[in-house]
């Protein structure tokens, strides 16, 4: 250990503070000076800790589903009851499916329709909570010799959950739709109408920059668009909803408050990446 | 002035400590403990609770309890290093929770003496203040980097919930203190 003189010391303890807000500052600064810097240095943190968040997520996912099975036990009569009504409800719409598949076959004949390629997926255990007071995003472990490129699309069973942002070498984060720098084109279903989704950091984004002259119907259907070549058109995002203050929101299928899992899809596109990701895509092989 | 080597002598019946190397480590430890078990307790936060503000909440009472009752193991180099960790844990601007948490440690430091003659219902209101303070300055600095204004229902949320776990810190915390202490003042 340095031996210092008091005075010195007691100089030097009432200027670290000082001296610790200048730095902070200066860090501030690089930060926004040098994005790339502070996504590595995010990255190598998240990597380096990524192991340890899956081994305590394993035990937290245990509690969680203990409890969501013990509320279960407690709705067991209701949802019995709306399970059949809804079973019954599938049944018809399962007929009317397999009715339209046929003609969706003969059609295509018809027309020698090329069909797309099915775009192939790696499925990633969401292990941590990767965004913040201000922002919404999700950690995932990743195998070590993975595939995953920043810009994939993260989709859970149910619908669209994000951006792939940032890939480390274990790790790779997810910016959710919901947070308030995610922007994504979508499309409205019934009018075939694009609008934009804008993230607020609440659990509804909000609908933004539909054309004049539509208007969104409550309970609409919204899917990705292909606009600006970031997402394939169609993908499943959510229904319009107003709130209300009246605006029109977005109601997204994917549950993003109870994450699990996630499959990130490579459709090889390679549009306009989230403000954090300033870094381009890497390169990668044209699509079969 | 000069002193004659019989009073410069330790008192009899007090030997000096052994400045061996276990007591040194040990002295190392107790010195780095809040920066270790705040660390800890950070990145075990950022589990998937469904909390978003958790880190920064569980940050403030440990960083004020700390810089008010063992300033040794709370310096703002230590403070900082702890507010990075958080903006690199969360997706937060780089440098805004370094502000905060300095901000706080800053305030909690200049009204150290005051705050240690305190009950706990004062302390505790002196840091729901303090932790006001430092969300409002985490938000502004965060509107200022992202250039946007971000929602403010987080602010409320954040102050509530740090104000609610600071009891439960501050208990197990002043445990620890004691316990380290004690461990001090051991011949």
């Amino acid at each position: 250990m340095i031996r210092l003189s008091i005075p010195l010391r007691q100089a030097l303890a009432r200027l670290s503070l000082p001296i610790m807000i200048a730095v902070a500052f200066g860090v501030m600064l690089l930060g926004k000076a040098d994005t790339l810097l502070v996504e590595r240095l995010r990255i190598t943190l998240s990597d380096a800790l990524t192991p340890i968040y899956g081994a305590i997520s394993q035990p937290v996912n245990a509690v969680e589903e203990a409890i969501e099975e013990i509320q279960s036990l407690a709705t067991l009569r209701s949802d019995n009851a709306r399970l059949r009504e809804e079973n019954e409800r599938l049944r018809r719409w399962h007929a009317a499916a397999l009715g339209l598949e046929a003609e969706n076959t003969l059609l295509r004949r018809q027309l020698g329709f090329m069909p797309e390629a099915a775009p192939n997926f790696h499925a990633a255990r969401v292990v941590a909570d990767g965004g913040g007071t201000y922002a919404r995003a999700v950690l995932l472990a990743v195998p070590p010799q993975h595939a995953i490129r920043k810009g994939q699309v993260a989709l859970d069973e149910r619908g669209f959950v994000g951006r792939v942002t940032e890939v480390g070498s274990r790790s790779a984060r997810v910016l959710l739709a919901t947070d308030m720098n995610s922007r994504v084109p979508v499309t409205l279903e019934g009018s075939r109408a694009r609008a934009v989704m804008a993230g607020t950091n609440g659990a509804r984004p909000r609908l933004a920059h539909w054309p004049e002259g539509v208007i969104p119907q409550e309970g609409e259907r919204v899917v990705t668009s292909a606009q600006a070549n970031a997402f394939p058109a169609g993908l499943p995002v959510g229904v319009v909803r107003r709130n209300a203050q009246g605006s029109l929101e977005v109601e997204l299928f994917a549950r993003l408050d109870n994450l699990e899992m996630v499959r990130l899809f490579d459709f090889g596109l390679s549009g306009i990446l989230p403000p954090e990701a300033v870094a381009r895509p890497e390169p990668r092989p044209a699509r079969r | 002035m000069s002193l004659s080597p019989k009073l410069r002598a330790p008192p009899p019946g007090r030997p000096e400590p052994p400045q061996d190397l276990a007591r040194r480590i040990e002295a190392l430890l107790r010195l780095a403990f809040p920066l270790l078990s705040t660390a800890v307790v950070l990145i075990l936060s950022v589990t998937p609770t469904g909390l978003p503000a958790l880190a920064f909440a569980l940050a403030m009472p440990s960083v004020a309890f700390w810089t008010v009752f063992r300033p040794a193991g709370m310096a703002p180099p230590i403070v900082f290093i702890l507010g990075l960790l958080l903006d690199l844990l969360t997706l937060a601007p780089l440098g805004v929770h370094i502000i905060a948490l300095l901000a706080l440690h800053g305030a909690a430091m200049r009204l150290r003496f005051w705050l240690a003659r305190q009950g706990f219902f004062m302390v505790w209101l002196c840091f729901c203040l303090g932790a006001l303070g430092a969300i409002l300055l985490a938000w502004g600095f965060t509107a200022l980097l992202l250039l946007t204004l971000p929602p403010w229902p987080p602010i409320l949320h954040t102050l509530l919930l740090t104000a609610g776990l600071y009891p439960p810190i501050a208990i197990i915390l002043s445990r620890a203190h004691e316990v380290m202490r004690r461990a001090e003042d051991l011949p």
